[in-house]
């Protein structure tokens, strides 16, 4: 062999990457949980109930300026928690590009004040359909914003006892707790799946072959997942598992955070009025 | 009258998946206090019966009884007695990684006994004794999933031996471990309750079977094909090659090849 020459990544060491990275992150958001930080020394059903409050808050208010304060305010105590913006960007992208797509028709649809014609097309984007869609991602950015804070600040187990405290029921807490477990096994069945594809690999694959391969893989591990769910639900049961969930924790309020619901509440409360 | 006392009594039992029949008309009576090896190729209905024998499968048909009780669906649907049931038999998966589910070890050590709604202080202190005595004190705070393989073992066994049951099933306990390993494990399910409960091991690794077992019950497709102690068995050459459990194995010596059985796992 003469030296070495740089080779396209490729999709299989792509699929692999994006694998490793996803496993990571799962990994990352139990250690920030469970690590220092404003929100982590808050009661998990503190942190429930009041940032279950703000998303309907924000699902609620009729002016973007409110909705955009709440998602400022979620994203500093994102920081004041120690989960990094580099955590969040990615989701934020994501919901952009998909509550973009579904928003698109609203700029031509929504009837009212022309903002900008098209004329190649004959097509005017609306200044009310602007609104609509301005709604709309605001909205999803900062419920999944919200929601993030409280995945990356409470480990998941408190979550699912808390959410049980508030009488969610118990089909959904199972099958919410479950998906956890099923995530990690399903990444790493994943993970293998195209590391051996790779280790018999020689060459690049078509894009034609690119499919086929995507396509096989996910057929394959829906296969798994089904298999996986019972054998892990089967496990879980062998143990004395009854559908409730019981952690180590014990949950008991301090004055902290009856502090911290009182902030909630007020900033659920005061976004309600402003928004109305 | 005035027999051993029976622990899991399987009459004529059915099981199948979908198509494929893991179970065909088994009988057997396993007594208190035994130490039994289901032996049987890869297929041969082991961990089926494992499953069976642990109220997590039913039989299509037949029955099988713990302690005199029926394990049905019906029995389990029942808070009182899954909770007994679960305090008293206990089973380790083949595969670890299905059994691994929390996000530290001495979580998913701990996940057993809190279902069981042990105090927590019991918990704890069980949790924390248990870890010590498999010597796996200084992973009780990694992410299990990131362990190796014999590590994952030992954790998946501490899961279900710190609930300390009356009762455990180990499907293919040694598989995929070193040697080291092996014998560590090997150890301590023998030393295990002080050799006093019931240990059931579903395996096709005949090296050990003297020291895991007192009784052997060999399957082949689903059905019960013999039973006996565990050398009368190892001495009964065409059953094992029959089942599987050894075959024919060619090799050279000097410049001659030739074949004698060669036992499943074993590295003579």
């Amino acid at each position: 062999m003469s030296g070495s020459h740089v080779q396209r990544r490729g999709f299989v060491q792509s699929t692999i990457d994006t694998l490793y990275a996803a496993i990571s992150r799962v990994m990352y958001a139990e250690t920030l949980a469970r690590g220092e930080g404003l929100l982590q020394g808050i009661d998990p059903r503190v942190k429930l109930a009041g940032l279950l409050a703000w998303i309907l808050a924000a699902a609620l208010s009729s002016k973007l300026w409110v909705i955009a304060a709440l998602l400022a305010v979620a994203v500093s105590l994102a920081l004041f928690s120690r989960v990094p913006l580099s955590v969040l960007a990615p989701v934020w992208t994501s919901a952009l590009l998909f509550t973009g797509a579904i928003a698109i028709p609203a700029l031509f649809l929504t009837p009212g004040t022309t903002a900008l014609d098209m004329p190649n097309v004959g097509w005017r984007i609306t200044h009310q359909g602007l609104a609509s869609a301005a709604y709309l991602i605001t909205r999803v950015e900062t419920s999944g914003t919200i929601a993030l804070v409280l995945v990356f600040t409470t480990p998941w187990t408190h979550i699912l006892k808390s959410m049980r405290i508030l009488r969610v029921p118990v089909i959904i807490v199972v099958v919410l707790g479950m998906t956890l477990r099923y995530i990690l096994l399903l990444l790493e069945t994943a993970r293998e799946m195209f590391e051996s594809r790779k280790s018999r690999m020689v060459g690049t694959l078509t894009s034609r072959d690119q499919r086929r391969l995507a396509i096989h893989g996910g057929g394959v591990l829906i296969a798994k997942a089904f298999q996986l769910s019972g054998e892990v639900f089967l496990a879980m049961q062998a143990r004395g598992f009854r559908g409730e969930v019981y952690v180590l924790d014990e949950f008991s309020m301090t004055q902290r955070d009856w502090a911290a619901l009182s902030l909630f509440a007020m900033l659920a409360a005061g976004a309600a009025w402003a928004g109305r | 009258m005035g027999g051993p006392l029976m622990l899991f009594e399987v009459d004529r039992v059915h099981y199948r998946y979908q198509q494929q029949t893991a179970l065909s008309d088994l009988s057997l009576n396993i007594a208190e206090g035994t130490r039994v090896a289901l032996l049987g190729a890869n297929g041969s209905g082991k961990s089926t019966l494992l499953r069976v024998l642990d109220g997590l499968y039913f039989a299509d048909s037949g029955q099988v009884r713990f302690r005199g009780d029926e394990l049905t669906e019906h029995m389990f649907a029942h808070d009182d007695f899954a909770y007994h049931f679960r305090r008293q038999v206990g089973l380790v998966f083949q595969n670890p990684d299905v059994q691994l589910f929390n996000p530290t070890v001495f979580d998913e050590v701990a996940f057993g006994p809190l279902q069981l709604r042990w105090s927590k202080s019991e918990v704890r202190d069980r949790v924390g004794d248990i870890l010590d005595r498999l010597r796996i004190g200084n992973l009780r705070d990694r992410i299990p999933h990131r362990l190796s393989g014999g590590e994952k073992k030992r954790v998946a066994l501490a899961s279900v031996l710190v609930l300390d049951p009356a009762v455990l099933l180990l499907d293919e306990p040694t598989a995929a471990l070193d040697p080291r390993s092996h014998s560590q494990l090997i150890d301590l399910l023998v030393e295990w309750g002080g050799g006093a409960k019931s240990v059931i091991t579903a395996t096709h690794d005949l090296r050990d079977l003297e020291d895991i077992a007192d009784r052997c019950f060999v399957l082949d497709a689903g059905q019960l094909v013999a039973e006996g102690p565990p050398n009368e068995i190892l001495r009964d050459a065409a059953l094992l090659q029959r089942t599987n459990l050894v075959h024919a194995h060619r090799h050279r010596h000097g410049g001659e090849i030739h074949s004698h059985p060669h036992v499943h796992g074993s590295e003579t």
